[in-house]
């Protein structure tokens, strides 16, 4: 399991990698399908087997899925490779490089400082995730439905059909 | 034998006989729809033309293997791929009899939901890599029609874990032993069983090919075995949805007098041949209407049927 | 969604579970094929075993893709014939327009259907490859017997229901 999950965040890295660095959309995205993927496999490896279906089923499945559907809708073609050429000179990274690099001192300082906490892994079943959300973590559930409502109630505004004007 | 050489044998074992399987869907699907259509369907390469599989296979196998010079060449190859494996690796959770399986995750049903929705990729992508419009009309329908039915899918399903009270397929299975799932959940039977047949992109819904508007819609370009992945995909899609649905609506292995095995392979022989039923009988509806279908009717009649689940499971 | 009338029609097809192919294994099993069918052309005989193509160009000029070809000869007797009569099968539509219009019925469309050619030439057939050495399908016709000049079958009017030609220059009745 821990070659599995070593692999897997290989994998996942480089993935990204890929898909910051590609000048073509679609495969920038399927980079980052890639990676989904990888991140559930790790979950899957760290045992949280449910958690890494649902990434698998939203994430990659259903959530890129759309993105990829819209981009086709765009059909950018060779144009939209030459804008993002314009667009991301290899100077452009040297800003995030800085930050990510800070994040990555600040978690390393972090791992140094208490070593242990990293336990064995144990399989958290579906079952118990479940339990939590609908224990103590109610309330984020309940918060997360009432943004999906507002989230449907806005599509539904959008996508209605406009009545059809009485011409008197 | 020791631990990891027997997995290692059931699952070339049970990949073996599912290829073997589904190749010979394709031979019995030609001959039962020519049944259906007052034909004899093929009956001459070997015999009763059984080895026009193996004819069929030698011929796409020989045939050009053209990568247009317009398409994007990576993602092109890619496509075929991606369905087969999808497809492949469901199989590795279902239970075929309760010592015959490759593996009992207890995300089995969770499982089968991520494979088919990665399915979707092959059939999107190949359309946008074969960078024609016949092909890029194809691929945003099967994007649109098989996002769309998998959460009636996965909605359908939710009466049957919640009586289950497990992912785990062979738990479902068990959970059969008095009485099958079929009877409690006829809605969510009736929604999966639609929902699995757009989710193969099987006549009646097989907008995103609809030969007779789109050429061969997302693999008009695709010729030789990376037609042939598109077209074995197909079958593997049938003999898997027939397959989960025996397994979570009719109590998969378990029957009378037969041993297990045969009870599996009898349930999921009969849907695939109401899939070609199907296909030989019913029309293809318009494109509005299959998205009517799916969100006006199969997403109430999936909600309608988790919270009837649900109250009586409740009140018990 | 038409439920009833998908589900009715799913049973219609089940039904033919228990039918009876109809189609044949052609090649070992022969369709029957009806006598009028309209297969194969050939130019027959009279039952006198002479030509019955008079060469009058009649099924040429009726036939819509313009396939027949020939050439009118007369022999000693005054009888016309073709001199060369050629059908370019790759061509033919098999409409029976020329066995209408063909006035002594020589020319006739067949039951046979099996003319496959691996080359497209062997498709024009010539004179010798259409005639046959029999009537066809009207056994008992022969145009010079009904009607026309004398070219050497008959005198003139002893022909079938045809009186003697009147002597104008007699005055008795
Ligand atoms: S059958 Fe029709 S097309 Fe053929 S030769 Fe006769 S008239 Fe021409
Ligand atoms: S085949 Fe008949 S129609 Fe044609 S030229 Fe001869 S007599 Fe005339």
């Amino acid at each position: 399991m821990t070659i599995a999950f070593y692999l897997a965040s290989a994998v996942a890295i480089a993935a990204t990698i890929m898909v910051i660095t590609r000048r073509n959309v679609v495969h920038a995205l399927l980079y980052l399908i890639l990676s989904l993927l990888a991140v559930a496999l790790m979950f899957f490896a760290l045992g949280a087997p449910f958690i890494a279906a649902l990434e698998v089923m939203v994430y990659a499945g259903a959530i890129m899925v759309l993105f990829v559907f819209v981009i086709m809708m765009l059909n950018l073609g060779p144009a939209g490779v030459a804008q993002e050429r314009a667009w991301l000179p290899p100077r452009m990274f040297v800003g995030p490089a800085i930050l990510a690099a800070i994040l990555l001192a600040d978690l390393l300082v972090l791992l140094a400082g208490n070593p242990a906490s990293a336990g064995q892994p144990q399989v958290v079943a579906p079952k118990a995730v479940s339990l939590a959300l609908y224990g103590p973590y109610l309330l984020a559930v309940e918060l997360a439905s009432l943004l999906l409502l507002a989230g449907l109630v806005g599509a539904y505004h959008l996508g209605r059909r406009e009545p059809k004007k009485e011409n008197d | 034998m020791t631990e990891p050489w027997r997995s290692l044998v059931v699952i070339v074992g049970v990949l073996a006989i599912a290829l073997l399987v589904i190749m010979a869907q394709v031979w019995l699907e030609r001959r039962i729809i020519a049944r259906w259509q007052d034909r004899r369907g093929p009956n001459r390469v070997g015999p009763f033309g059984l080895l026009q599989l193996i004819a069929d296979v030698i011929k796409l196998f020989t045939k050009e293997d053209w990568t247009p010079p317009f398409a994007d060449r990576p993602v092109f190859v890619l496509a075929p791929a991606v369905v087969m494996t999808a497809g492949m690796m469901s199989f590795a959770v279902i239970p075929f009899a309760p010592t015959i399986g490759i593996v009992d995750l207890n995300i089995g049903l969770l499982f089968f939901l991520a494979m088919s929705s990665m399915g979707v990729y092959s059939v999107v992508l190949g359309g946008w890599a074969s960078n024609s419009k016949y092909s890029l009309l194809g691929g945003m329908r099967a994007a649109a029609q098989m996002l769309s039915y998998e959460v009636f899918m996965g909605l359908s399903l939710a009466g049957v874990v919640a009586l289950a009270g497990s992912f785990s397929l062979r738990d479902i299975v068990e959970a059969q032993r008095h009485g099958w799932f079929i009877v409690p959940q006829a809605l969510g039977f009736v929604v999966f069983l639609i929902a699995g047949i757009a989710e193969t992109h099987r006549l009646p819904f097989d907008l995103p090919e609809a030969e007779s508007e789109l050429v061969a819609g997302y693999h008009t370009e695709y010729s030789s075995m990376k037609f042939g992945m598109f077209f074995v995909g197909e079958y593997v899609g049938i003999a898997l949805v027939s397959a989960m649905i025996t397994t979570l609506f009719l109590g998969g292995w378990l029957g009378p007098w037969l041993p297990p095995l045969a009870w599996f392979g009898i349930k999921t022989f009969f849907f695939m041949c109401f899939f070609y039923l199907m296909r030989g009988s019913l029309p293809r509806p318009r494109y509005d209407q299959l998205m009517a279908y799916g969100w006006k009717l199969m997403l109430p009649l999936a909600m309608l049927n988790l919270l009837v689940t649900g109250a009586f499971l409740a009140a018990r | 969604m038409p439920i009833y009338s998908a589900l009715r029609s799913l049973w219609h097809v089940f039904k033919h579970t228990f039918r009876r192919p109809i189609t044949v294994q052609y090649p070992e099993e022969r369709p029957r094929i009806p006598p009028r069918w309209r297969g194969r052309i050939i130019l027959s005989r009279d039952p006198a075993g002479g030509e019955r193509c008079v060469a009058c160009y009649l099924c040429s000029a009726a036939c819509p893709v313009g396939c027949i070809a020939l050439q009118a000869a007369e022999d000693e007797h005054g009888r016309r014939y073709p001199a060369f009569f050629r059908i370019n099968f790759s061509r033919c539509i098999f409409c029976g327009y020329c066995e209408e219009a063909c006035p002594t019925r020589a020319i006739q469309l067949t039951p046979d259907f099996e003319m496959c050619e691996y080359d497209r030439q062997n498709l024009v057939y010539e004179k010798e490859d259409l005639l046959i050495s029999g009537p066809g399908k009207y056994p008992d016709y022969d145009f010079y017997r009904v009607a026309g000049v004398a070219v050497g079958v008959k005198d003139k009017g002893a022909g079938e229901r045809e009186l003697p030609p009147v002597d104008v220059r007699s005055l008795l009745p």
